[in-house]
């Protein structure tokens, strides 16, 4: 019963947290959002629409729930909820810090890519259950997309996994810290073909055909409404999580402090300088909410903020600390913390790209997938192996031993992205070449 | 040992019951989600025996791919008529027939060799490193037959491309 | 501990549902999927010798039977939406353009 405790605790602890935290998700979003296109974004509930979120959850389940006439009853309740879950399943590998983890599966990374390609059913019977042209058309589309992006995302994957040699997300960490060096720096382009990969797996812009509002509707969450609504919501949002947390384990170092290799004491203690700047982060943080405060014109917005520089301040005084706790408290406490900076930082990259690029053509993004990144995985692929053949059969330098992979990668997508860059030139340059090639056509 | 006995007997009697209602459902969507149940449920029991890196396979390739490219190509011909179609043909007593022979035999055997059939504890290296182990053996012993599923894989891709292709007018 | 004969009565259940499958559904989808059921029933054997003799290779060979079945839905369904495309059906009664 004991061994089962904790486990428990932690799935307990995410499933409740998840939600809050996926609408704060949405929050920052959409402040982001604003903020690029010189606009201010939520402000009314709240200060600074802190407290937006939460009107906005108790909104969608005070909502009437409406289900289509012809839909398929069952399914349409079901498919939602299949969503969900697969997002929710997935977490139970991923380790948030050395001490945070449902369970250290042997095939923890395999795990959680296969959980979270199941999530693709929600999507696929929700859209076919509501009995909308829309509907259907988006979860097609979705079902194509995410089979297509799999695989491109696995090559990635595997690039990793070869440097690591294991598929548990702990000892994939481990290796990181012994090879003293993030892997997105071994396989800079498995890391890019992952975060484009990522991107389209979730259906998020520009590869958001599933749900392109400007083409058809909402897709295949047209017919959904109410709370329904807000359970694919959620799914989505926790598959981000999902995808940000494997980049951050596998080309990030997951929990490790950056700099792990840096070990310089203040005089006198075993504390490290380095350990220090997240609580003073936090503390700066705080002081921003106190400096915030007055400003704002409610007397109730001015408390709401002020509790937000509180909690900033806590949050100090656990990373300060657990600094001065056992080891074990120590990596736990801090190593949450750096995890988690750093899946804000992937998460906070998908939104700059959302409101940078615009949507892509469907036929676009099937090319993309299948003749340019799944080659250039392929490619990067062989070349990561020849690297550690070279690394252990001649005792090559790890990092030296990679760079022509990273060279050879580069060649390949240049000579595969060539004759695609002239396609999309402009109807003057095609005409104009046309000509070139065509006497007496160029008129 | 007692949550492995009542997980064997959950994911059984799940698995085999949702084969029975996929067998019988008229909707073929429906049929397809109770496969998609009966293959998670026997990832369960593979999971239960200790195969890891198989009951991964299940998921990723059965569950995630296969049945993806199912559902895909029902919501390409799902037709409305089907509703309405008569669901079985009229090779019910030949089926039950056969099926019943085949399960006299199966048991026939299962009581012939019944005194065999204890399950030991795993070995300890087959549980704890599952997935080095399966690796070693698939490219060490098995490493021709698994170049030839591979080539069998691509075979398969280039008729499937044959298949769907439009024929050009 | 519980014994392999329970295993194997349930991939007997699973092959035998997969097999009436088969023989009785008109609709060729379901018939493939009956197919994918027998495939998936065997596997459980496989493991669960595996696990009897304390040897990986039954867990290989369900890799195997894994990627066979995926090969056999790839082009199965190729053939079904050739068909479809061509006959408007997917009942496998009414393919019967070689009983002429």
């Amino acid at each position: 019963m004991r061994t089962l405790l904790i486990p428990v605790l932690c799935a307990v602890v995410i499933v409740a947290l998840l939600p809050l935290i996926a609408g704060y998700i949405v929050l920052v979003e959409r402040k982001v959002m604003a903020h690029m296109q010189a606009r201010l974004g939520p402000m009314r509930v709240g200060p600074h629409g802190l407290l937006q979120p939460i009107a906005d959850a108790l909104k969608l389940m005070l909502k009437e729930d409406v289900i289509p006439t012809n839909a398929d009853r069952l399914i349409f309740w079901f498919a939602p909820v299949a969503s969900v879950a697969a997002a929710l399943v997935a977490y139970s590998a991923m380790p948030i810090g050395p001490a945070f983890q449902i369970a250290d599966l042997n095939v923890g990374l395999l795990f959680i890519v296969a959980v979270s390609s199941l999530g693709i059913y929600g999507v696929v019977l929700g859209g076919w259950a509501s009995n909308s042209h829309y509907s259907l058309l988006g979860a097609m589309r979705s079902a194509a997309q995410l089979v297509s992006y799999e695989v491109a995302a696995g090559l990635a994957l595997v690039s990793v996994l070869l440097l690591a040699g294991s598929l548990s997300m702990k000892e994939i960490v481990q290796a990181q810290l012994d090879q003293g060096v993030w892997f997105v720096f071994y396989v800079p382009f498995g890391f890019f073909i992952y975060l484009v990969a990522s991107i389209a797996e979730t259906n998020r812009a520009p590869f958001d055909l599933p749900e392109a509002d400007s083409e058809i509707v909402a897709g295949y969450m047209t017919e959904y409404s109410g709370f329904r609504w807000a359970l694919y919501f959620l799914a989505e949002y926790a598959n981000v999580i999902v995808v940000a947390g494997v980049a951050t384990t596998l080309f990030f170092g997951g929990w490790l402090r950056p700099l792990t290799r840096y070990h310089d004491h203040f005089p006198g203690t075993h504390v490290e300088l380095l350990d220090v700047v997240p609580a003073f982060a936090m503390i700066a943080l705080a002081l921003y909410c106190f400096r915030l405060a007055p400003r704002q014109p409610l007397r109730v917005q001015k408390r709401v903020m002020a509790a937000a520089g509180v909690k900033c301040v806590l949050f100090a005084g656990i990373l300060f600390a657990a600094l001065f706790g056992s080891d074990a408290v120590r990596e736990g406490v801090h190593g949450a913390f750096w995890f988690l900076a750093k899946v804000g930082a992937y998460i906070y990259c998908f939104m700059w790209f959302r409101f940078t690029f615009p949507r892509y053509r469907f036929d676009q993004l099937m090319r993309l997938s299948w003749q340019f990144l799944i080659p250039l995985g392929l490619v990067n692929v062989i070349g990561v192996a020849v690297a550690i053949v070279l690394r252990e059969r001649w005792d090559w330098n790890p990092f030296f031993s990679l760079v022509p992979t990273t060279i050879v990668t580069l060649g390949f997508a240049a000579w595969l992205t060539a004759d695609k860059l002239e396609l999309s030139g402009t109807d003057e340059d095609i005409a104009a070449e046309s000509a070139a090639v065509l006497p007496g056509s160029g008129e | 040992m007692m949550l492995a006995k009542l997980l064997f007997y959950f994911f059984a009697l799940l698995a085999v019951g949702s084969a029975v209602l996929m067998v019988t459902r008229r909707n073929i969507v429906h049929a397809a989600v109770f496969l998609v149940t009966t293959l998670l449920a026997t990832a369960g029991i593979f999971l239960q025996l200790e195969a890891e890196f198989l009951f991964v396979v299940q998921l990723l390739v059965y569950a995630g791919g296969i049945m993806v490219l199912f559902v895909f190509v029902i919501m390409l011909v799902n037709l409305d008529i089907e509703m309405r179609a008569v669901r079985f043909n009229k090779q019910w007593t030949v089926a039950g027939a056969l099926a019943f022979v085949l399960a006299m035999q199966v048991l026939t055997a299962l009581w012939v060799g019944r005194k065999t059939f204890h399950l030991p504890a795993a070995p300890a290296a087959l549980a704890e490193r599952n997935t080095e182990t399966v690796a070693d053996a698939l490219f060490s012993h098995f490493v021709l037959a698994f170049e030839v599923a591979s080539i069998l894989l691509l075979v398969a891709m280039i008729g499937a491309v044959v298949m769907g292709k439009r024929r050009a007018e | 501990m519980i014994p392999v004969s329970h295993y194997l009565f349930l991939s007997l259940a699973l092959f035998a549902v997969g097999v009436v499958g088969v023989l009785t559904r008109r609709n060729v989808i379901i018939m493939l999927m009956s197919i994918e059921l027998i495939l998936n029933a065997v596997n459980i054997n496989l493991v669960a010798f595996s696990r009897l003799y304390g040897s990986v290779d039954g867990q290989v060979f369900a890799i195997f039977v894994i990627a066979d079945a995926a090969a056999e839905a790839a082009v199965g369904l190729g053939i079904i939406l050739a068909f479809f495309r061509n006959r408007k059906t997917i009942h496998a009664d009414e393919m019967d353009l070689l009983k002429w």
